[in-house]
């Protein structure tokens, strides 16, 4: 870790970006989602079974990032906000221009329902050597980022591990 | 109406899941994205993947990989089935004119300590004749009729990682 910048180590285990989704977890959606995957399973499209399997309707877990990233313009906002913002610091003081995602591990908690409203942080783990792949010369680093409810119940962990990295000339 | 139930009684470490294949279009990849509210250019915008990213075409976003991975599970477990954990390695990308075949097999069948069954799954995603994908999952599931692991909450519920 001693070649990393001083910044950068401080990211290390700190609580970072903490929001509030922008809107509140919606059925339309969750059928959006679900027709993306073709995704028939009874608990998101019909009452009768969300009612009786999973105490109503639920969100699919794997939708769970979708509920925090920002609209694509909103008014009043001179910047795009960025999900995984740390991701893309990352990218910034290393001046990597390019990146991947290589590793996505996902922990699910309490059901996600329509009307909660999730809140999430970004908490950089690790951060490699600049390594050379067949994509360029870059750094790997895993990012956790963590979800709950307006209840403060947990409500999902997701690690990722992403590559920033620039193309080697031709 | 009742639904399908499997249960960890029915299940065997080494059981195959029925294969899926799909056809991979630009749209598939284009609703993919904007299902999961991801507006990279990568993701929709053929010359900036080529171009920018060095890619051959747009791809598939990873949290509509993870919805595709969750679908194939579920599938298979029908709708009592509660993933609680997934993991998966993207070795390669997922093209449109692709065909996507997943496939599974049963790593092992276990009971935590809160009594919940889970199962582990190894799965695979070829795409283009390719392994783009490897992928871990645990999903819980009844351990008998009448058992529902989605109604399990706070202590009850405790996903753990893959061993």
């Amino acid at each position: 870790m001693s070649e990393l910048p001083a910044e950068v180590q401080e990211w290390i285990g700190q609580k970072r970006y903490e929001i509030e989704g922008e809107f509140d977890v919606e059925q339309g959606y969750i059928f959006t989602a679900c027709a993306s995957v073709e995704n028939g399973n009874p608990i998101f499209w019909e009452e009768k079974a969300a009612n009786e399997i999973t105490q109503g309707v639920i969100a699919p877990p794997a939708m769970i990032s979708a509920w925090f990233r920002p609209h694509f313009w909103a008014p009043n906002r001179s910047e795009q906000v960025m999900p995984l913002q740390v991701h893309f610091d990352l990218k910034e003081t290393f001046s990597l221009p390019e990146a991947v995602m290589s590793d996505n591990t996902v922990t699910f908690g309490e059901p996600v329902r329509p009307g909660d409203r999730l809140s999430t942080w970004q908490v950089l783990r690790t951060v490699s050597g600049e390594k050379k792949t067949k994509l360029g010369t870059g750094r790997f680093w895993d990012i956790d980022v963590e979800y709950v409810n307006q209840r403060d119940e947990w409500v999902g962990t997701e690690s990722y591990t992403g590559y920033g990295y620039r193309r080697d000339p031709q | 109406m009742t639904y399908p139930i499997v249960t960890a009684r029915e299940i065997t470490p080494g059981d195959k899941l029925p294969e899926l294949s799909k056809e991979v279009s630009p749209v598939t990849v284009v609703l993919g994205a904007m299902a999961s509210r991801d507006w990279r250019p990568q993701h929709h915008d053929h010359k900036f993947a080529t171009e920018k990213n060095g890619v051959r075409d747009i791809f598939m976003n990873t949290p509509n990989l993870a919805a595709w991975f969750e679908r194939y599970v579920t599938d298979w477990t029908g709708p009592y089935g509660r993933v609680g954990w997934i993991r998966f390695r993207m070795k390669d990308s997922v093209f449109p004119g692709e065909t996507m075949v997943f496939s599974g097999t049963v790593h092992a069948v276990d009971t935590d300590d809160t009594g919940c069954s889970w199962v582990q799954i190894d799965l695979e995603l070829v795409s283009g004749g390719r392994l783009t994908t490897v992928c871990t999952a645990r999903v819980a599931i009844p351990s008998h009729a009448g058992d529902n692991p989605w109604s399990r909450r706070g202590a009850e519920w405790a996903p753990r990682a893959a061993g």
